[in-house]
C-alpha cells in the first residue's frame, strides 16, 4: 500500500487556496442529492455538520450523550490560538505555523500545519459573529493570554470556559439546522461500526442507547470526529464516555491508525487521590502563566510550604528553562515534574505532585485580578481537594490528556478509505507527537468550519454513487456482527465488573506506556495487555439486557474496544526507537535527559494496518520533509 | 463514613417506580457522590443486581449532564455546584440520603435516575442562536464590545444546561434556562439584530413542550449550579413585550 497524502505542490503558503480552488465543485442545487453522516458533535462534529447543512447537504449527526452541546469539548478550558497579532507582539501565520511544527517535535506535516495557522484567524472571526462572548480588554477589543511553548499571546479565551463557549456557538449553529430540517439529529445514539460497500465508506451501524435497537443509516460519506482515546488509560482529564470505539471500529473495518503511542500528558492536573477515583481534573495551562512551579531542594521535605523558605525551593523549570521558564510545552513540564518526584522531592502525601504556587503574582496583580483570570478554576481545585489556592499552592501532577494519535488522513482529511474522512482529536493530523496549548479547539474548528466543507465537495463531485439503502447486503451484515457482539458480552456473566477491568488496563499503560517508556517494559505491557483481554471475555459480568438503556453494556463495549487498541499502543511505542514529544523512550535521550529524536529513522508518521484477529499490524511509512522549519533539536532553554 | 441510601428505581419510561434502600460502608469523605455510586454499582453487579443508572460524563461540572434531587435539591445540599462536583464531606456520617432524578412533566424518566433533557434542544433549535454562515463573518474586531458587556453575557451564557431550575421550580417553568440564552445573544451587538424573533420563537416552543410560567419564586436561581441570576427572567420578559407589541 502506498500511503498518497496528497499535499498540494506550490510554496506552502499558496497551497490550500491552489487546492481549493483545483477541488471540484458540487453546485449548489445538487447539494441536497448528497448525504452525510457525521458522527460526533464536539467542536469537530458540531462545526461540521453546521457547514455541511448550510451548504445544502442532507445531514445525518450522531453522539452518544444527551444533548450535542455536552460533548467533551465543553471541558477545554483555558483558549483558543489564533495568529491574529492583535497584541502586534510579532506574531503571525508563519510563527504559528513554526511554533506548532517545532512544539510538535518535527512529527508532523508542515503542509497541514500551515492551513491549520492560516485558518485560525477566521475561526476567531466566526465565533464571534456567533455571538462567543471572548474576554475583552477595556477599549472592547479581543484580550490574549499566553500558553505553553509560544513567546507570544496568541490564546483567546472566555474566562476558564472556552471549549464551552466555543461549543456552544457551534452548537446553536447546529441547532439552527436541525431546526431547519436540514440536519436530522441523533443523540443517545452510538456508532459501533462502519459499513463499506464497493470499497467506500456508505454508512453506519449505530445502537439507539435509549432503546438498545440497533439501527443501521447509509450515506454518500461518512465523517468521524468522535474525539481522542486517552481513557484507555483509565484515569484521564477526558469526559467519561470519551472512547475509541468509533475509530477503533474503522481501522479494523481497514483505516489505518496514525501514530497511536502518541499520548500528551498533561503537567498540571490534581494529583490522584485513591483507588475508587474515577477521573482527574485538569487545572488548565493557562495558570502557568502567573503560577510559579516549584518543589523542596531537599529529598522527603515535608513541611508545610509555607514554611519552606525561598532559598530552599527549587523553581525548577525557571531554573532549567531560563528562557520559557514556566510556559516550556507540555511534554517538557510533565516530564520534569516526573523527575523531581523521581528523585524524591515529590510533595503532599503520596510525594507524586509538585507546587503550583500563586502568592507572587497575587502580591503582584492583587487578588482580585487572579480571581478574575482563573476564579472558576481555583473554586473547583477549593472544592475537590478542600485547599484554597488563594492562600496554599495547588499541587498538581501530570495526567493523561490527550491522543495526538488516530486515524491516518491525507491532506483532505480523508482516510484510506475512500468516503470515509476524519476530523478533530480522532485523526492524528496536525500536533505531531506533541500538541501545543490551546491548539485543539483551533484543529477541531478549522477541521469543520473550514477544511471539509471544501474537500467533501471534491470527493462527492469527483465519485459516482450507486444508490444503495440500508437493507444492502453489507448493512445486514455489519449489524448482525454487532449483535453478535453484544450477545457474546451479555453472556458472559463472569465474576468481575467492566470497572474492574478498565483499571487494570489503565494501570498497565499508565506504569509502562507512559511517561517514560522502555524496550523491557512495552514487551511486559504487550503481554500482560493480551492476557487482561483474554481473561476480560471470559470473566466480565454485564447484566440487564441488549434492547433497553443498559449503560455497562455501553462501558462494556467500549472498555473491549481499549483492550485492543492499548495492545497496538505499546507495539507503536516498541517500534519507535527514538523520544519525541510526548513519546519518551528512556533508551533515547539526551545527556541532559531531553527527549532525543532520531530523524535518520523515525521521520516518518507510522500508520498501522489491522491482519485480523491476533494477527500482527502491519506498518505503513509515510515520510515526512522538512522544507520550511529546519529540523534542529528542540530547546526551551 | 457510612451511608443509607434511598434511590429511586425506574426499570423504564413506562414502569411504575419504586423506592429502594441500600448501604454504602467505609466511604472516605474525599470521595465524590457519583464515585460513591460507582462503589454502589460495582456492589450490586457482583451481587447480580442491576447497577443504577444516572448520567453523567465531564465530572467536572461543565457538561451538564449529571443531575440527580439529593435530599429534597437538585444537585443537592451545596451551592454552586454540580452533583458530580459534589464530596461526601458534605455529609454527615451516618445519614440516610434520598436519591431521586429530576422531576417535570417535560423532563420524563427513562431509567433510574435518568431522564429526557431534549426538550431543551428543541427550544434552541426554535431560536437560540444567531443566523450567520460560516465564512460570513467579518474580522473579530471590528465590533468593540465593552468589557462590562461582554462580561454580564458572559454571566448569562454560562449556563450548563443541566435542568436543575426547571427540576426547582414548583411549576416545571424553563424561564432560567431561556432567558439566559436570551440575555446571552441579545446582549451582544451580533446577537441584538434577531433579539425580538428570536425570544417569540424560543418562548413558544417552551409552551409547546409543556414547562410550566414562571411565578417568581427564584428557586430557580437559588438551586442553579452556574449561578444565572433571575435578573434575566426580567430581562425576557422585557424583551417579549416589545416583541408582542412591535
Ligand atoms: C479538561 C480538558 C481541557 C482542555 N482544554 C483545552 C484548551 O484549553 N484548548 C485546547 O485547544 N484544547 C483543550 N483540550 C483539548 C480539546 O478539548 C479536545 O481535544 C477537543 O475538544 C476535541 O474535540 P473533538 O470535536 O475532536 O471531540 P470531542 O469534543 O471529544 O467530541 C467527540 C464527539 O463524538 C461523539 N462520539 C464519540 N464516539 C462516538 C460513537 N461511537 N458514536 C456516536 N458518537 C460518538 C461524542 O458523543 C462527542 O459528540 C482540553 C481537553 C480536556 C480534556
Ligand atoms: S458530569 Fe458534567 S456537569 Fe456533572
Amino acid at each position: 500500500m502506498v500511503l498518497d497524502a496528497k499535499i498540494p505542490s506550490g510554496p506552502i503558503e499558496s497551497k490550500w487556496t491552489n487546492h481549493k480552488f483545483g477541488l471540484k465543485l458540487v453546485a449548489p442545487s445538487n447539494r441536497r442529492k448528497y448525504s452525510v453522516i457525521i458522527v460526533g458533535t464536539g467542536l469537530a462534529g458540531a462545526s461540521a455538520a453546521a457547514s455541511l447543512g448550510e451548504l445544502g447537504y442532507n445531514v445525518k449527526v450522531f453522539c452518544f450523550q444527551d444533548s450535542a452541546r455536552r460533548a467533551h469539548s465543553v471541558a477545554a478550558q483555558g483558549g483558543i490560538n489564533a495568529a491574529k497579532n492583535y497584541r502586534n507582539d510579532g506574531d503571525s501565520i508563519f510563527r504559528l505555523f513554526y511554533d506548532t511544527v517545532k512544539g510538535g517535535d518535527f512529527r508532523a506535516r508542515e503542509a497541514n500545519v500551515y492551513r491549520l495557522a492560516e485558518l485560525s484567524v477566521n475561526i476567531i472571526d466566526q465565533c464571534v459573529a456567533q455571538g462567543v462572548p471572548f474576554a475583552r480588554e477595556y477599549g472592547g477589543y479581543l484580550d490574549n493570554r499566553s500558553f505553553g511553548g509560544a513567546q507570544v499571546s496568541r490564546t483567546f479565551y472566555a474566562r476558564g470556559q472556552t471549549g464551552q463557549q466555543l461549543l456552544l456557538g457551534a452548537y446553536s449553529a447546529l441547532a439552527r439546522q436541525i431546526g431547519s430540517k436540514q440536519v436530522e439529529y441523533y443523540p443517545r445514539t452510538e456508532m459501533l461500526d462502519l459499513v463499506m460497500v464497493n470499497g467506500k465508506a456508505r454508512g453506519i451501524v449505530a445502537r439507539n442507547l435509549v432503546t438498545g435497537k440497533i439501527e443501521s443509516h447509509s450515506a454518500d460519506a461518512v465523517v468521524l470526529a468522535t474525539g481522542g482515546y486517552g481513557n484507555v488509560f483509565y484515569l484521564s482529564t477526558n469526559a467519561k464516555g470519551s472512547n475509541t470505539t468509533a475509530i477503533w471500529r474503522a481501522h479494523k473495518k481497514g483505516a489505518l491508525f496514525g501514530n497511536p503511542c502518541f499520548v500528551q500528558i498533561h503537567p498540571t492536573c490534581i494529583p490522584v487521590k485513591g483507588e475508587y477515583q474515577s477521573k482527574l481534573t485538569l487545572m488548565s495551562e493557562s495558570l502557568r502563566n502567573d503560577g510559579r512551579v516549584w518543589v523542596p531542594k531537599a529529598k522527603g521535605d515535608k513541611r508545610h510550604p509555607g514554611q519552606i523558605p525561598e532559598n530552599e525551593r527549587d523553581y525548577y523549570l525557571e531554573r532549567v528553562y531560563p528562557s520559557f521558564g514556566n510556559l516550556v510545552p507540555r511534554d517538557v513540564a510533565s516530564r520534569a515534574a516526573k523527575k523531581v518526584c523521581d528523585e524524591g522531592r515529590g510533595v503532599g502525601s503520596s510525594g507524586q505532585a509538585v507546587y503550583l504556587d500563586f502568592a507572587d503574582s497575587i502580591k503582584r496583580l492583587g487578588k482580585d485580578k487572579i480571581k478574575e483570570r482563573y476564579g472558576n478554576l481555583f473554586d473547583m481545585y477549593h472544592e475537590i481537594t478542600d485547599e484554597n489556592p488563594y492562600e496554599v499552592p495547588m499541587r498538581i501532577f501530570p495526567a493523561v490528556h490527550y491522543t495526538m494519535g488516530g486515524l491516518w488522513v491525507d491532506y483532505n482529511l480523508m482516510s484510506n478509505l475512500p468516503g470515509l474522512f476524519v476530523l478533530g482529536e480522532a485523526n492524528f493530523s496536525d500536533h505531531g507527537a506533541n500538541r501545543l496549548g490551546a491548539s485543539a479547539l483551533m484543529q477541531g474548528l478549522a477541521d469543520g468550519y473550514f477544511v471539509i466543507p471544501s474537500t467533501i465537495g471534491g470527493y462527492l463531485a469527483g465519485e459516482s454513487f450507486e444508490k444503495l439503502d440500508t437493507s444492502h447486503e453489507a448493512f445486514k451484515t455489519a449489524e448482525n456482527e454487532v449483535k453478535e457482539r453484544i450477545s457474546k458480552l451479555l453472556a458472559i456473566n463472569g465474576k468481575e465488573t467492566v470497572d474492574y477491568y478498565h483499571r487494570m488496563l489503565g494501570k498497565i499503560m499508565w506504569d509502562n506506556v507512559g511517561m517514560g517508556r522502555n524496550e523491557p517494559g512495552l514487551k511486559e505491557a504487550i503481554s500482560k495487555i493480551r492476557a487482561l483481554r483474554d481473561e476480560f471475555w471470559q470473566n466480565v459480568k454485564v447484566l440487564g439486557e441488549g434492547e433497553e438503556v443498559n449503560q455497562s453494556l455501553e462501558k462494556a463495549g467500549r472498555v473491549a474496544d481499549f483492550l485492543e487498541l492499548a495492545e497496538l499502543m505499546a507495539q507503536d511505542a516498541l517500534h519507535r526507537r527514538e523520544s519525541c514529544g510526548g513519546h519518551f523512550r528512556e533508551e533515547s535521550q539526551t545527556p541532559e535527559n531531553e527527549a532525543l529524536r532520531d530523524d535518520e529513522n523515525f521521520a516518518y508518521v507510522a500508520a498501522w494496518e489491522y491482519q485480523g484477529e491476533g494477527k500482527e499490524e502491519v506498518l505503513h511509512k509515510e515520510p515526512l520533509t522538512f522544507e520550511y522549519v529546519k529540523l534542529t533539536q528542540r530547546s526551551y532553554k | 463514613m457510612n451511608f443509607s441510601l434511598k434511590v429511586w428505581r425506574q426499570a423504564n419510561a413506562k414502569a411504575a417506580g419504586e423506592f429502594k434502600t441500600y448501604k454504602v460502608n467505609d466511604i472516605t469523605e474525599d470521595t465524590s457522590f457519583l464515585e460513591m455510586l460507582d462503589i454502589l454499582n460495582e456492589d450490586l453487579i457482583k451481587k447480580n443486581e442491576e447497577p443504577i443508572t444516572f448520567d453523567h460524563d465531564c465530572r467536572e461540572g461543565i457538561c451538564g449532564t449529571c443531575s440527580l434531587y439529593i435530599n429534597g435539591r437538585p444537585h443537592g445540599p451545596k451551592n454552586l455546584v454540580t452533583t458530580c462536583q459534589l464530596f461526601m464531606r458534605s455529609f454527615k456520617d451516618g445519614e440516610t440520603i434520598t436519591i431521586e432524578p429530576f422531576r417535570a412533566k417535560p423532563f420524563p424518566v427513562l431509567k433510574d435516575l435518568m431522564v429526557d433533557r431534549s426538550a431543551f434542544d428543541r427550544i434552541i433549535q426554535a431560536g437560540g442562536f444567531i443566523s450567520v454562515s460560516t465564512g460570513s463573518a467579518p474580522d473579530g474586531n471590528s465590533i468593540p464590545i465593552h468589557k462590562d458587556v461582554v462580561e454580564e453575557a458572559m454571566d448569562a451564557a454560562q449556563c450548563i444546561g443541566c435542568g436543575a431550575c426547571v427540576a426547582a421550580c414548583k411549576n416545571a417553568s424553563a424561564m432560567l434556562f431561556v432567558s439566559a440564552k436570551v440575555s446571552h445573544l441579545g446582549l451582544l451587538p451580533q446577537g441584538k439584530v434577531e433579539r425580538l424573533e428570536r425570544v417569540l420563537n424560543m418562548v413558544a416552543q417552551m409552551d409547546e413542550e409543556g414547562f410550566g410560567s414562571c411565578t417568581n419564586t427564584y428557586a430557580c436561581e437559588a438551586e442553579c449550579p452556574k449561578g444565572i441570576s433571575v435578573t434575566n427572567i426580567a430581562r425576557l420578559n422585557r424583551e417579549f413585550l416589545a416583541a408582542t407589541f412591535s
